[in-house]
C-alpha cells in the first residue's frame, strides 16, 4: 500500500518513473538510512541531468490516458455542476474535445474546479494539463517574462461590463463616482477596473472578494452600487437572481476580454494540439459538419476522391493529424463528441438557455462575427 | 537499544533532508522549464489598483511594495485590535465558565461549544453577510453609527468589513482562549478559593487578584498558540473583502506573474509577524514566571 503511494506522488512531482525506484528502498527501519541515502544521491544526481522540457505533456495525457482540466466550476453556461453532477458548460466542452482529440474518448476528462487566483499556478505546476476557464489572453499571461503560458484560439470574445440595480438610477459611469464596486480578485477584471476609472478621473472604491460567488452576495447585500465582471459572467450571475429583470448591465465596456484556453508555455507540441482542436470546432462549423451528419459526411468523402479539403480535414488524406502527435481522424472524434463550435455555442449559451448571451461577435468571421480558422493544408 | 535509536533520528533527519531537497529541486526544475528566475525588481513597479482602505497614504500610482505595505498594515491592524478584544473576550468567558453563577456558567458554555464546532470561514460569512451587510443602508444608533455601508465608532469611521473580520476573529479565537483560562484556572487548588473568601474578598476581586496570577503559568503557552492562529487565520480575510496582507499580495501575483516571489513574501511576512507574537509572549511569560519566583 505505501509503496505504491510513495509511486505516485514521485510520478506527479517527477513525470518520469525512472527516478523513483530508489525510493522504494524504504521498506523496514534498518534500511532506512541507506535508503535515505541512496535516494538522496539520486535527486542530487537527477537534478544535473534533468531536462523537463523534452517530454511533451501531450505524450504525458496519452501514456494517462486521461486530461487534467482546470475549470472555474462556477459560471453556468462556462463550467458549472448540473443537476446531475457533471460538469457542463462551453468550457467544459472545450475539455471535452481536448480528451477527444487527445486520447479518443471525451468522458476521459478529470476536472480540477480553480478559483482565478490558483489557477496558473495549478498549470504550471503541473496539477492541471489544460486550462479551460474563463481566462482572458493577455501579454503578461503568455509572455515568457510573465506567466509563461500559451494560449490556444479564442473560443469567447468577451467584454467587461457593470451590473446595477435597474431602481439605482445609475445610467453611465459617471453615475458612479466615489461608490463602492464589488470585484473578483486575481483576475483582470479588477485591473481593467482601475484603468478605466483611473483614465476617466472617477474616484471608486474597490470592495475586493476571492471569489465570483462573494462578489454577487456583496452586490445583491447593497453593499456595493455595482458589480463588474466579464458580462458573459454578469449575463449568467443575473440569471440566478431572484429577480433579474430588476438588473441592467450599463452599456460602457471596461475592455476586451478573449477568453481562450492555454496550456503551459515552451511546449509546442501540446500547444499546437490545443490550438488546432479549437481550430477544428471553427472549421467544422463552416463546413456546416455537425454532430448529427459527421457520420454521414465521412462516408461521403470517403466514396468522393475529388473532395480534396475535406477529405484532409476529415483525416482521410493528408495525415493533418500526424503533424500534431494527434490520431489522424481527431476532427471527426471531436465532432462526433461535442459538435461544431456553433453547437457548443447554442447548447449552452444560446437563446434557449437561461444565460441566453447574443452570439454577436462569437459569430463566424462569413457572417460577420470574429471566428475564423486558418486553412487545414 | 540506544545505538538503535541514534540510527533511526539519524534516518528520520536524513529522510526530513532529502524531502527538502526535493522540494527545492522541484521548484528550482520548474524555475528553469519555465525560464523564469527568481525577481524581485517589479517591486518598484506602480501597482495600478487601489485598495479600499489603508492606514497610509496610498493610491494606484505608488509600487507594489507600498501595496504591500498597505496590505501588511491592514493584516497587522485587524489582528492587533483581534489580540487584544479575544484576549477580554476569553478571560472573561473563561472566569464565566468557573463561576458560582448557573446562569453565567451556562451561557459561558454555550458560547464555547457554538463556536468551536463551526469552521471560521463560515463564521466570518456570517458575520458578514448576514450581520453586517444585513445592517441598514442609512445609519442606525447615535455615538455608535451602524450601517452596511459602514460603521463609525465614536466618529472613527471603520469598513464593515474590518468589523466582520474582527468580530470573527475575536468570537472565534475567545471561545479557544476561554477554555484555556479554564484549564488554567482549575490547575490552581482549590484552597486558594477558599482561601481569599475566608478573607473576605469579593468573587470577581479574588479571581483577579489571587486565582488569575496562578493560573497564568499554565495559561500563557497555549494562549501564544491561540495569538499566532488568531494572526494566521485572519488571511480568511479576503473572502469578506477585507484588504489584508494576503487580498493585497493575491492582486500582486496574477498582475505581475510572479507568484513564487509574491508567496515568499507572503510567508517571510507571516514568519516575522509570528515571531515578533511569540517574541512578545515569550518575554511576558518570563516576567511572570520571574515575579512569581521572587513572590515566593
Amino acid at each position: 500500500m505505501e509503496t505504491s503511494a510513495v509511486r505516485q506522488e514521485g510520478l506527479r512531482i517527477w513525470d518520469n518513473p525512472s527516478r523513483i525506484v530508489p525510493t522504494l528502498m524504504f521498506r523496514t527501519c534498518n534500511r532506512l538510512l541507506v535508503g535515505a541515502t541512496v535516494g538522496l544521491a539520486a535527486l542530487v544526481g537527477g537534478c544535473a541531468s534533468m531536462d523537463g522540457a523534452s517530454v511533451s505533456r501531450l505524450d504525458l495525457v496519452k501514456q494517462r490516458g486521461e486530461l487534467l482540466c482546470g475549470v472555474s466550476g462556477k459560471i453556468p453556461g462556462f463550467s458549472f455542476l448540473s443537476a446531475e453532477g457533471a460538469y457542463t458548460g462551453l468550457d467544459v466542452d472545450i475539455c471535452r474535445a481536448m480528451a477527444a482529440a487527445f486520447v479518443g474518448d471525451a468522458e476521459k476528462v478529470q476536472y480540477r474546479p480553480l478559483t482565478a487566483p490558483e489557477r496558473f499556478t495549478a498549470l504550471r505546476s503541473g496539477e492541471i494539463d489544460l486550462l479551460s476557464r474563463n481566462t482572458t489572453w493577455t501579454l503578461s499571461r503568455d509572455s515568457a517574462g510573465g506567466n509563461g503560458l500559451s494560449f490556444g484560439p479564442v473560443v469567447f470574445h468577451d467584454g467587461q461590463g457593470l451590473l446595477v440595480p435597474e431602481a439605482a438610477g445609475i445610467r453611465s459611469l459617471k453615475d458612479l463616482s466615489g461608490k463602492a464596486i464589488c470585484v473578483g480578485s486575481g483576475t483582470t477584471t479588477e485591473q481593467n477596473l482601475n484603468d478605466t476609472f483611473a483614465a476617466e478621473g472617477i474616484p471608486y472604491t474597490p470592495i475586493k472578494y476571492q471569489d465570483l460567488n462573494q462578489v454577487v452576495g456583496g452586490y445583491l447585500q447593497g453593499r456595493c452600487a455595482a458589480m463588474t465582471s466579464d458580462r458573459s459572467q454578469l449575463a449568467s450571475a443575473r440569471s440566478g437572481f431572484a429577480d433579474p429583470e430588476k438588473h441592467v448591465i450599463l452599456a460602457d465596456r471596461l475592455s476586451k476580454e478573449p477568453l481562450a484556453p492555454a496550456v503551459v508555455g515552451g511546449d509546442q507540441t501540446m500547444a499546437d494540439a490545443m490550438t488546432w482542436v479549437v481550430l477544428a470546432l471553427i472549421e467544422a462549423e463552416e463546413r456546416g459538419i455537425t454532430q448529427a451528419n459527421v457520420n454521414a459526411m465521412v462516408e461521403q468523402a470517403e466514396a468522393d476522391a475529388s473532395q480534396t479539403a475535406l477529405r484532409r480535414f476529415l483525416g482521410i488524406d493528408g495525415a493533418l493529424g500526424s503533424k500534431l502527435g494527434l490520431p489522424d481522424d481527431f476532427v471527426v472524434q471531436v465532432i462526433r463528441a461535442t459538435g461544431n463550435y456553433g453547437e457548443i455555442y447554442d447548447r449552452h449559451l444560446g437563446p434557449a438557455t437561461p444565460v441566453a448571451i447574443p452570439r454577436g461577435a462569437n459569430r463566424l468571421a462569413e457572417n460577420g462575427g470574429l471566428m475564423i480558422a486558418p486553412p487545414f493544408t | 537499544m540506544r545505538r538503535r535509536s541514534l540510527l533511526l533520528q539519524v534516518g528520520v533527519s536524513v529522510l526530513l533532508l532529502a524531502f527538502l531537497a526535493l522540494l527545492v529541486n522541484n521548484l528550482a526544475v520548474n524555475l528553469l522549464r519555465t525560464g523564469l528566475g527568481l525577481d524581485f525588481g517589479w517591486l518598484g513597479r506602480p501597482s495600478g489598483f487601489a485598495l479600499a482602505e489603508s492606514a497610509l497614504p496610498y493610491t494606484p500610482s505608488d509600487n507594489y511594495l507600498w501595496a504591500l505595505t498597505i496590505g501588511w498594515l491592514n493584516s497587522l491592524k485587524v489582528i492587533a485590535a483581534g489580540l487584544v478584544l479575544a484576549t477580554l473576550l476569553g478571560v472573561a468567558a473563561g472566569a464565566a465558565r468557573s463561576s458560582s453563577n448557573r446562569l453565567l456558567r451556562s451561557l459561558a458554555g454555550g458560547y464555547v461549544a457554538v463556536i468551536r464546532q463551526v469552521p471560521l470561514l463560515l463564521q466570518l460569512l456570517f458575520w458578514y453577510f448576514v450581520a453586517f451587510l444585513g445592517l441598514p443602508e442609512t445609519p442606525i444608533g447615535d455615538l455608535i453609527q451602524l450601517s452596511n455601508q459602514g460603521i463609525s465608532l465614536l466618529g472613527m469611521p471603520l469598513s464593515v468589513e474590518f468589523c466582520a473580520v474582527l468580530t470573527g476573529l475575536t468570537v472565534f479565537t475567545g471561545a479557544s482562549i476561554a477554555e484555556i483560562v479554564r484549564g488554567g484556572v482549575n490547575a490552581v487548588p482549590r484552597g486558594q478559593w477558599e482561601a481569599f473568601r475566608s478573607l473576605g474578598l469579593s468573587e470577581g476581586l479574588g479571581f483577579r487578584r489571587i486565582v488569575l496570577p496562578q493560573a497564568l503559568p499554565a495559561i500563557l503557552p497555549a494562549l501564544t498558540s491561540q495569538y499566532l492562529n488568531l494572526a494566521k487565520n485572519s488571511t480568511l480575510a479576503i473572502a469578506v473583502g477585507y484588504a489584508d496582507l494576503y487580498a493585497v499580495s493575491d492582486t500582486t501575483i496574477t498582475q505581475t506573474g510572479r507568484a513564487i516571489e509574491g508567496f515568499l513574501l507572503l510567508l517571510i511576512s507571516f514568519l516575522l509577524l509570528n515571531l515578533l507574537i511569540s517574541g512578545g509572549m515569550a518575554g511576558i511569560n518570563a516576567t511572570v514566571l520571574g515575579r512569581m519566583r521572587r513572590s515566593r
